[in-house]
This record gives structure tokens, sequence and C-alpha cells, in this order.
């Protein structure tokens, strides 16, 4: 190995990379480093890797091939999804739109599963360790050694650790990303609260409810569960377990005079809802910010001299409505970390370059027009309650004779007080953006 | 409980989950900056309403059962949280299913 500042040993202590969170990014970045002959220690907060990691939570299979083929089939997921829905929800009413799509042919990857963290991070993070990986949990690092503008290290309960390049993977707060000054303070209108509940429920109460084989599950988003501010649900099923849950924008929540947590229990008690969870226990509750702001929330600079930042503590999250990513965006971001920190040269350039390689920045990129659709505030109460007036209006028989359905879309558009002037800038809007 | 699934108090909530409480807490607010606080949005968006007002009207906040989101610091308007860090290693919530 060169003595290369980058790449070489970084200082006393021996070590090359410093990883700070043993979430998806860091652990996919300490284990490409590891196995590519560098020493890395990756240091966790908690007690063990995943117990403070949360999300909602679906991961799409290509990003853990690409950390190592034939992973997906090793990793302890919950379900195969088959099922894609999206669910319309006002006060008391539900439309689901259920895509069955084409089936996993025997032997082959699903290109998503449903994963619970605590359990999925500590068999990754388990993985990185038996490869060389020096996992140290239960340590909270406290800040940056810097020396001469680069960054040489970490603090950590009174002691320093050195190493020649320090990756910062602690998630959507990101101390240190703020500390070296790459990103600045979050704002309320940029990130979004999410809040679930696990719910135990029997493997084949699961299936009968979602039409789903053994195996096999559903991943359905909701709009319309929010009180009219901007956000939605979300409903993953696991193995013998239903991750219930809602994102809200925390700008807007105090406006419907709720808290969050009540939206959530009124979501729970939806008619729409309750029937998928009757019968379930409740085993775990819990919360994690999401980033909001796509590619505008990536910061313009993602390295110093020795350091860099990775995952959500870089804005690698990804809400487009219908679906939304961040663990495969962590994945990529660790690795393309990995790969500029072994070039050996500047690490900005080379990260940059080792983003646009694996089309994280592209994805990104894509994605950026989503931000403007989804603040399009009617998304959240008056078109949910449009499309479910409009659809009852469809299947409603009388005695008196039926009228005509753009008749009965007016009034629908009447009775949530959209009028057509705004659904045409918002179908403008919508255009832009998709 | 007849239906453990349906409404759940906070309190209820957090009882499932498992903490171990560091006596020295992460998070310290100012009530007095609290005071010039008009809209208080801590109240509703912490999701385990450990914001409250005491019988005078000032602000209380109680370390114990926080999930570490994070978003109290974020919409803190008046700046009447003077610190918010992670718990030290091991302590705060521990996630069983993540």
């Amino acid at each position: 190995m060169s003595a290369d500042e980058n790449s070489g040993t970084g200082g006393d202590d021996g070590i090359d990379v410093i990883v700070v969170g043993a979430g998806p990014a860091g652990i996919a970045c300490a284990y490409r480093l590891v196995r590519a002959g560098r020493s890395v220690v990756l240091l966790e907060r908690g007690s063990t890797a995943g117990s403070k990691n949360v999300s909602g939570g679906r991961l799409y299979s290509y990003a853990l091939e690409l950390v190592e083929a034939g992973l997906t089939r090793q990793a302890p997921w919950e379900r195969a999804v088959v099922r894609e829905q999206l669910m319309f929800l006002d006060a008391d009413r539900s439309m689901t739109l259920s895509l069955a799509g084409t089936p996993v042919p025997d032997g082959g990857l699903p290109a998503s599963v449903t994963v619970l963290r605590a359990e999925f991070d500590e068999w990754f993070a388990g993985r990185a360790e038996a490869a060389g990986v020096l996992l140290a949990t239960g340590i909270r690092v406290d800040s940056l050694l810097e020396e001469n503008g680069r960054i040489v290290g970490i603090w950590a309960g009174g002691e320093q650790m050195r190493a020649g390049t320090v990756v910062a993977a602690d998630g959507v707060n990101s101390f240190l990303a703020r500390e070296a000054g790459l990103v600045g303070e979050q704002s309320a209108s940029t990130v979004g609260l999410g809040v679930k509940e696990t719910i135990a429920l029997d493997a084949v109460t699961i299936e009968n409810r979602f039409s789903v084989a053994p195996g096999e599950g559903a991943a359905t988003l909701m709009v319309g569960c929010t009180h009219g501010g901007r956000g939605g649900g979300f409903l993953y099923t696991n193995r013998d377990s239903i991750s219930l849950g809602l994102v809200a924008s925390p700008e807007q929540i105090p406006a419907s005079g709720l808290g969050i947590h009540t939206m959530l229990q009124n979501l729970k008690a939806h008619p729409g809802i309750r029937p998928l969870i009757e019968g379930g226990r409740t085993v775990e509750y819990s919360a994690h910010l999401v980033r909001e702001d796509g590619w505008r929330g990536v910061p313009k600079r993602l390295a110093r001299e020795g350091f860099l930042v990775i995952g959500e503590a870089a804005g690698f999250v990804l809400n487009l409505g219908y679906t939304v990513r961040g663990m495969d965006l962590a994945l990529l971001s660790g690795l393309a970390a990995a790969d500029a920190i072994l070039a050996g040269g500047d690490l900005e350039p080379a990260y940059r370059a080792a983003l646009d390689r694996c089309g994280l920045s592209a994805t990104m990129k894509a994605g950026a027009g989503y931000a403007d659709l989804l603040h399009v505030q009617r998304l959240y109460g008056a078109y949910p309650g449009l499309a479910l007036d409009v659809a009852e209006s469809l299947f409603t028989v009388g005695s008196r004779p039926p009228r005509r359905l753009p008749h009965q879309v007016r009034a629908a558009m009447r009775g949530n007080q959209v009028r057509l002037r705004s659904l045409l800038r918002d179908g403008v809007v919508a255009m832009r953006s998709l | 409980m007849s239906d453990p699934a349906g409404w759940l108090p906070v309190r209820d909530l957090l009882g499932i989950d498992v903490f171990d409480v560091d006596e020295e807490a992460h998070i310290a607010i100012d009530p007095a900056i609290c005071a010039t606080c008009t809209t208080k949005p801590c109240l509703l968006v912490c999701p385990a309403q450990l914001y409250a007002l005491g019988p005078d009207g000032e602000m209380t906040f109680d370390h114990a059962g926080c999930l570490e989101c994070g978003t109290c610091r974020v919409v803190c308007a008046a700046g009447g949280i003077v610190r918010w860090r992670y718990p030290r290693g091991t302590y705060g919530v521990a996630y069983r299913r993540g």
C-alpha cells in the first residue's frame, strides 16, 4: 500500500479508515474497504448494530447484490414484495390500487424485500466483521479530530482515535457532517417525521389479508391520512408482523392540532386499515426523521481532506410519493465512498465520479422534480377526497337515472373545493415532475 | 386490553419499547426561552410526547422515553432546546425490530 494521504495508514493507531455509524451505508463502506485490504474500524453508538436504526422498510435487492453478488439470498429479510399498493384515504373511506406484477421466476431474485433493521443491520455488520472490520458498538463519537484543516480522527468518550480517513455514516441528524461544515442546519420544511408501529400478526393471517403466498408480501403507500398536511402512510408486511406508520411534515403537523402520535392511532382505527391489523399486537413503537429535499438536499461538498459523508447523512434519500428509497441509496453511497478512498487521490472528485458511475447522482437528479409535486398541498386532502367521491359516485346505484361522469366529477370538485384552474396548475406541476 | 392493536396511548407504546435511560440527559431545554416561544411545535411533533406544559404554563421535558428522532431539534424555533446530542453509547432506546 502506498503512503498516500488518503489511502495510507492514517496515524499512530494504525487505522486506515474510521466509519461512524453501522447502518447500510457505513457497513457497506467498511465491508468494501476491508475486502480491499484496508484496516477499518466501524463505530456504532447502539449496543448492537441496528439497535438505533429505523426504516419503513423495504430494501431493493439490486443494491445488496452490488455489495456482493448473492448477498440477498443470505440476508435475513422478511418477505419478498410481490404486491404494490397505493391507497387513497379520507376520514372513513379508502380506495386501493393493487398491482400484482410479473411473478418472480423460480430461483429468481425478488426486486425488493421487507426488512426489520435491528436484525438486518446486525447480520450485515456481522458479515463485515467476519471479513475483518473491527466493529466497536456502544461508542458514541462526540466530535472530529482536526489538525491543520484536515480531519485526522475522532473523539469518543474523552479519547481520540486517529485514522487516514473518517467516514460519517451517522444518519439523518449527522452531527459530524455539520461539524465538518459540509451540511447546514436542517429545516422543518425539508424533513418528514416518520413514526411506526410494528404489529405482530401470524404469517397465515398476513398472507390471507394481503393475498400473498408464504414468503411473499405487500408494500402499501397511503395518501390522505395526515389530516391535510404533507405526508402519507405506509404499510409493509413482514414474516409475522406488519410495519404500519406514517411520515408527516413537522412543519405542518401543528396546523392539524393533532400530535403525530394521534395521527398514527387514527390511521390504525381507520375502517380501511383496522381490518388489516385486527387481532395483532403492537411490539414496537419507533420514530425516525426522513430527508425530503432529494437532490437539493445533497450538500455541494461531500468531502474534505480526510473526511467523507455518506448515506442519509449526505441526503441520499428519495421520496417519490409512490415509493420511498433510502437503504439502497445508502448502500450505493457507501460503496462509492469506499471506491473514492481506495482511489487514493482527492476525495471529493473521486467520490463524485464514483457516485456518477453507480448511477446514484442520476437517480437523485431524476427524482428532483418530485419535490415540487409533493409540495402540492391538495395532494394530501382535497385530491384523495375528490378521487373517493368520483369513485363512489360511479358505484352508486339508485332509482334515479345516473348522471353523466363529467357532471359527477364537477360535483366532486365543488365538494372538495377544487377549482378547475388549480387542478390544471397542479397538473402542469405533475407533468413537469413525472 | 381487548384490542391491543387498537388506539394505544403513548405511555403504553413507550412501555413496549426497551430503554436504558442515561442519568445524564442528552437533551436540555431552557424553560425561560420556551416561555418566549409562541408556537411550541415540540408539543405536537414529539412522537413520545416528552414536551409538556406544567401547571404554570412552563415547558417541561423528560428525556426518558426519547426515540432519538431529532424532530424537536429541527422544529425548535425559539432556541429553547439548548442541548441536543445522542445519549452516551449503549444508552437510550434499543430497537429490537427497527
